[in-house]
């Protein structure tokens, strides 16, 4: 495999601000993987933003030879889907892209979305493993990784997004530091309509559900909107939060923000307290990086348990 | 005002998934069908744009004849009309998926004038290809933007707001006709009633027969398609001992002794 794998990095926030965000660098890893299979290959990373190219050169240490970096203009200043996407395709043609990948976040899916259709091409979201070849053989996740899939991508140019946590990120502290080049894409006014025009800060105080270290979760079993009381004081003499489960906020109990698994939050406390919850595998995907589980439940049988 | 919903029929599972033994498939004998709940939010949003705005509402889907319930499902919930793309059962991939649903907008919007604003969940539940409603948007040249779980409709155009990487909320606007993708959580779906109920069963269902995915570069105007699926499989269980502590309230020191040794509460 000649020719560039080429990866769009976002910039990190909350903890990794100031770097490139996590699942990025997991990605990057993924393709330093991909290059060493099938030597010949060059990783190459795209960013955006003002802050890209201070980010930049730091990427060499975890797999970059080069980074292309926008840093000024309307690309910059806020986030267009659509012109970013387009940037992407256009910079994978220029650098003769054999693949195209992305982090599998919110951005990532939908800046490489805009790119593989840009391309012509397929794309294969949440991917866990791939071999490059005639065509590519792909390990992907299905219902947001309770069942896999394995596949295949016949096309000239891969486009894949990974999925969180499927490659460890570590940093090369010896690695030369990636060349760094501005690139100034053609961008077309129609695809700069969508673009970021507001921000709101997050609510401050409580305990963010991702974050805390004890989560109490709620189901069916609890009952009411009004027996959750229970759970919100044990969370607080715990210092965690809580979380829930679908059940409860299509019922109206509690907030959607609230909920665990598919549709919801991912969480990764070191104990989830799971109180009148089945433990439905849609539930369970957002809870199973919790260190330890604690079900209470009616129901010995119940999958939870 | 004219709005499309788009929902994709998906196995309910439940406590754990049964593949078919050719690996093909969820085994599906025992289970029921729905689709995701960022659809069902979807559907939802149509019929409140239509309650507020007036006009017209219709959902969508590619799937088998069986797929007919989860349109009925939808027009339950004041959806008024309802197109089914009725596939021979077998597997669509996201880029043939797009492609048939714009041209099926396409058409639709030659008889009955445009739609200001198609609505997609943010993925399906399925196959979370994160896709479908971006490359329909491409195909039509409509704005589009994912993730939603905020939207607002003023004079030609959708205010949309969305969850920030790092917390808070990022805001866009768009002029209409466009598209969007949808979370749950924009929206708190109301459940169906029973006059609902009935007046779905006489609600129009138009069905185009679209067989199995025509594929192919040549077939999508040089779109290659994919990815084709080989093989499901079950991740590896990364299951660890499950210990019962006690029943009812005997349980208690046994729970207070484990959050000891945790560090969750001080000896
Ligand atoms: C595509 C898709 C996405 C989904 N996404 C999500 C998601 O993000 N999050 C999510 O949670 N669900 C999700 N679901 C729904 C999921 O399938 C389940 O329906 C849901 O998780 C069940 O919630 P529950 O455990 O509260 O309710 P139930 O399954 O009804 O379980 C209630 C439990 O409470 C126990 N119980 C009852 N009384 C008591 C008592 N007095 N004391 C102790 N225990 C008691 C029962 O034994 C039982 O185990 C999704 C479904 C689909 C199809
Ligand atoms: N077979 C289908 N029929 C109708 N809509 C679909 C179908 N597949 C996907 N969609 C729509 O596209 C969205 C994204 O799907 P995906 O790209 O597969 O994650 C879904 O939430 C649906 O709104």
């Amino acid at each position: 495999m000649s020719g560039s794998i080429l990866v769009f990095v976002e910039l990190g926030t909350g903890e990794a601000s100031g770097g490139a965000d996590r699942v990025s660098l997991e990605t990057l890893a993924f393709a330093r993987l991909l290059a060493t299979a099938a030597d010949g290959a060059r990783v190459e990373a795209m960013m955006f933003g003002a802050g890209a190219e201070g980010v930049a050169a730091d990427l060499g240490a975890h797999g970059a030879a080069a980074a292309h970096v926008i840093s000024d203009g309307h690309l910059a200043a806020a986030y267009a889907p659509a012109a970013w996407g387009a940037a992407v395709a256009e910079l994978a043609r220029a650098r003769s892209a054999v693949a195209v990948l992305g982090p599998g976040t919110d951005r990532g899916s939908e800046v490489l979305a805009h790119a593989a259709t840009r391309l012509g091409m397929p794309l294969a979201a949440n991917v866990l493993a791939a071999t490059p070849g005639v065509p590519w053989t792909i390990t992907r996740q299905r219902w947001a990784g309770s069942l896999l899939e394995d596949a295949t991508l016949d096309a000239p140019i891969a486009c894949l997004t990974m999925a969180p946590h499927a490659v460890a990120a570590e940093a090369h502290p010896g690695a030369a530091a990636a060349s760094v080049a501005s690139f100034a894409p053609t961008t077309s006014p129609a695809d700069l309509v969508v673009r970021v025009t507001g921000h709101e800060a997050p609510s401050a105080g409580s305990v963010s559900l991702t974050d805390a270290k004890v989560v109490v979760g709620g189901g069916r079993g609890v009952g009411s909107s009004d027996a959750f009381a229970k759970l919100e004081e044990l969370a607080d003499l715990l210092g965690g939060a809580v979380g829930v489960s679908r059940v409860v906020t299509s019922n109206g109990w509690r907030p959607h923000s609230q909920q665990v698994g598919q549709t919801g939050q991912r969480i990764a406390p070191d104990l989830y307290i799971a109180c009148g919850i089945s433990g439905a595998i849609q539930h369970i995907v957002g809870c199973k990086s919790a260190k330890r589980i604690l079900a209470i439940n009616t129901d010995a049988e119940s999958p939870i348990m | 005002m004219r709005v499309l919903v788009c929902v994709k029929r998906v196995p309910q599972t439940g406590g754990r998934i049964v593949l078919t033994a050719d690996g093909q498939q969820i085994d599906t004998k025992f289970l029921g069908f729905t689709i995701s709940p960022h659809e069902e939010c979807g559907v939802e949003e149509a019929v409140r744009i239509i309650e507020s705005q007036g006009g017209e509402s219709t959902v969508l889907t590619l799937g088998p004849a069986a797929a007919e319930e989860q349109l009925r499902d939808a027009m339950a919930l004041g959806i008024d009309r309802a197109v089914l793309l009725e596939t021979d059962g077998s597997e669509w991939d996201p880029v043939s998926t797009a492609a048939i649903i714009a041209d099926t907008i396409r058409a639709q919007e030659v008889t009955g004038g445009p739609f200001d604003l198609v609505i997609f969940g943010n993925e399906s539940a399925d196959s979370g290809g994160f896709q479908v409603g971006i490359r329909v948007a491409l195909a039509l040249e409509r704005p589009v933007v994912s993730g939603l779980k905020g939207l607002t409709l003023g004079d030609g155009t959708a205010t949309a707001r969305r969850e920030a990487g790092g917390g808070g909320w990022e805001t866009y606007e768009l002029p209409l006709p466009a598209v969007v993708g949808v979370k749950e959580g924009i929206n708190l779906p109301r459940y169906p009633s029973v006059p609902g109920r009935l007046r779905a069963k006489k609600k129009e269902v138009e069905r185009i027969e679209v067989g199995a995915a025509a594929g192919g570069p040549a077939a999508l105007g040089g779109m290659a398609v994919g990815p084709a699926k080989s093989l499901l499989r079950l991740p590896e269980e990364e299951r660890s001992q499950a210990e019962i502590l006690g029943r009812g309230a005997d349980a208690a020191p046994a729970v207070v002794d484990l959050l000891q040794r945790i560090g969750v509460l001080a000896r």
